[in-house]
């Protein structure tokens, strides 16, 4: 490899670097992003020039192909879907890195012996842990797109099927380094995809997210290892980073929704799921119409918004911003209270509402907002549940238990905007719900918003 | 061996860089930061191209070019989605947006 070669991919691996620094902070996230795409674009064009690549044209057609299909996905999705786009992006980024192995293992059969141990064992572990992440991924896409149920899928005998696919998986990674052979590789590939099935079947759907990000730190070990077995630095450094902070990030998500990660992946293998029954209940609630609720915003002078996915789904953000600017024009003190997870996955929340162009002013996020609700007239809930469900503090057998929530229960009033009395993501009962201050109000979001917009300049 | 512990070595430190440069990230930005994250291993496409570069096997060479347009779809797609996520942080440091002046005549 000429020298240039090396230089340029090291220029590469440091704006890699450079891309997560910016990417960690608000004003420099763009500019981080770029910078990582222009060292990307950079890194794969370098070997069409010192090498003398065999199959150019089909190489670049493919690479055509999948470019069109990358930038018409990330285009056209809506910003609700992002989670699963994420996933989706994710799943493919380990599906190559494990053909990628694989291929290279059929290159390596023919020399095998000159090969070391170790290449040979980063070679398995790439085509196992790719596969586990392109099938895991899958299933994660599937769930939050609602393609399946975002309940845990569970079935007896899953913890002995898992043991069993995890020693095989090992036994085959160490006959790949004593007898290499491309049924092996195969094999291994299989067994990989099998394993992400049953790791995330049982996950339930509000840990999802956080699911998402170990499959993204997990494909970025396997790029790392595909790296090694390639000697290539670029793809072993930016591997390695995505790997190691993909797992730190994780452990962030994880505490921000007081969860353990072992928790979110084991609980359900070791019997009992991790989420709730998920029934509709029929006990009484109290409900009214816009025009009351509109007279309860209308004349509060302390009003907190609590946003949720369900507003995102209904596409009602905007409706939402003209009702607050609304209620600020007549002297209400509106702030929007958003919890680390709001959305599907935290930050998730901040994304959707800057779509609506609501200035970020009134973006308050839960440590700093959470003492004011006792001073606060009205909290109007619209499309949230489990961030402002009670149980997470009283309920120590809840799904949820110990997640930070918002305290809305110490409002003098809440109003609930609901399609119906389904439970939230985690599949739990809210007792919020129940409480003689809580009052419903039923419909799709937008629609009532727009009413509730209406009811309340009319005032 | 004694290559293998320089490449050990560059693992490690990249372990520690990659923990070290996300440390302080600010909830608000989990998502977009997973997403450029998940964008930027999907540099696999360089992996892709050089295995595919060289094969002279025609399983081979389909199996690559598959690898190429899932990495292809993986990088280019991301770092897109990412950079579409991040214009709505930006454009909210100026603040011209509709601050109330509409509606509302009580």
């Amino acid at each position: 490899m000429p020298t240039w070669v090396q230089l340029v991919y090291l220029a590469c691996a440091i704006c890699f670097i450079l891309a997560l620094k910016g990417l960690s902070g608000p004003k420099t996230a763009r500019a981080g992003n770029l910078i990582g795409a222009a060292a990307a674009v950079v890194a794969v064009i370098v070997p069409f020039i010192y090498l003398d690549l065999d199959h150019v044209v089909l190489i670049l057609v493919a690479i055509a192909i999948g470019t069109a299909g990358g930038v018409v996905g990330a285009q056209r999705v809506q910003m609700t879907q992002m989670p699963q786009m994420v996933a989706l992006f994710n799943g493919v980024g380990g599906g190559a890195a494990a053909l990628v192995a694989l291929v290279e293992l059929q290159e390596m059969l023919p020399h095998v012996d000159s090969i070391d141990w170790f290449t040979l064992a980063a070679t398995a572990f790439t085509i196992a842990v790719g596969s586990i992440s392109f099938a895991g991924s899958i299933v994660t896409f599937a769930k939050l797109q609602e393609l399946m149920t975002s309940r845990p899928v569970v079935f007896p005998g899953l913890p002995i099927i898992f043991g069993v696919a995890g020693l095989a998986t090992i036994t085959l990674g160490v006959l790949t380094v004593t007898s290499p052979a491309i049924w092996i590789g195969i094999v291994l590939a299989l067994l990989g995809l099998a394993i992400g099935l049953l790791l995330v079947l049982p996950v339930g759907g509000a840990d999802v997210p956080i699911v998402i990000s170990l499959l993204n730190a997990f494909t970025g070990l396997t790029v790392a290892a595909g790296g090694y077995v390639l000697s290539n630095v670029v793809l072993l450094v930016a591997g390695t980073l995505v790997g190691a902070s993909g797992t730190y990030l994780t452990m962030l998500m994880a505490n921000a929704m007081g969860r353990s990660v072992s928790n979110i992946l084991f609980g359900a293998l070791k019997g009992g799921s991790t989420l709730g029954a998920g029934v509709a209940s029929d006990r009484p609630v109290k409900s009214a119409g816009p025009e009351d609720i509109a007279i309860l915003l209308g004349y509060a002078d302390r009003v907190i918004i609590v946003p949720g996915y369900g507003l995102a789904v209904a596409q009602a953000q905007h409706t939402l911003r003209e009702l607050v600017d609304v209620l600020i024009a007549r002297g209400t003190k509106v702030d929007y209270a958003i919890h680390p997870v709001a959305g599907r996955m935290p930050g998730h929340m901040n994304v959707l509402l800057a779509e609506a162009q609501v200035p970020y002013e009134q973006l308050v996020e839960m440590d700093d907002i959470n003492g004011e609700f006792k001073h606060t007239d009205v909290v109007l809930v619209v499309g949230a549940n489990d961030v402002v469900n009670p149980a997470a503090k009283t309920t120590p057998g809840a799904p949820i238990y110990g997640m930070p929530i918002l305290n809305a229960d110490e409002a003098k009033q809440v109003v609930f905007m609901k399609r119906s009395m389904r439970p939230g993501f985690a599949g739990i009962e809210n007792e919020l719900l129940f409480e003689p201050t809580t009052t419903l109000l039923f419909g799709d979001a937008k629609d009532s918003l727009g009413k509730l917009l209406n009811a309340v300049k009319a005032l | 061996m004694d290559e293998a512990v320089v490449w050990l070595t560059i693992f490690i430190l990249s372990v520690f860089v990659g923990i070290e440069v996300i440390s302080k990230v600010s909830s608000t930005l989990h998502t977009p930061l997973m997403s450029g994250a998940n964008a930027i291993h999907g540099i696999i496409l360089l992996g892709a191209v050089l295995v595919t570069g060289s094969t002279d096997n025609d399983v081979a060479l389909v199996v690559g070019l598959v690898a190429i347009v899932l990495a292809a779809v993986n990088m280019v797609g991301g770092f897109v989605v990412t950079d579409r996520m991040l214009q709505m942080f930006v454009r909210k440091k100026p603040k011209p947006a509709p601050v109330p002046t509409e509606g509302g005549n009580a």
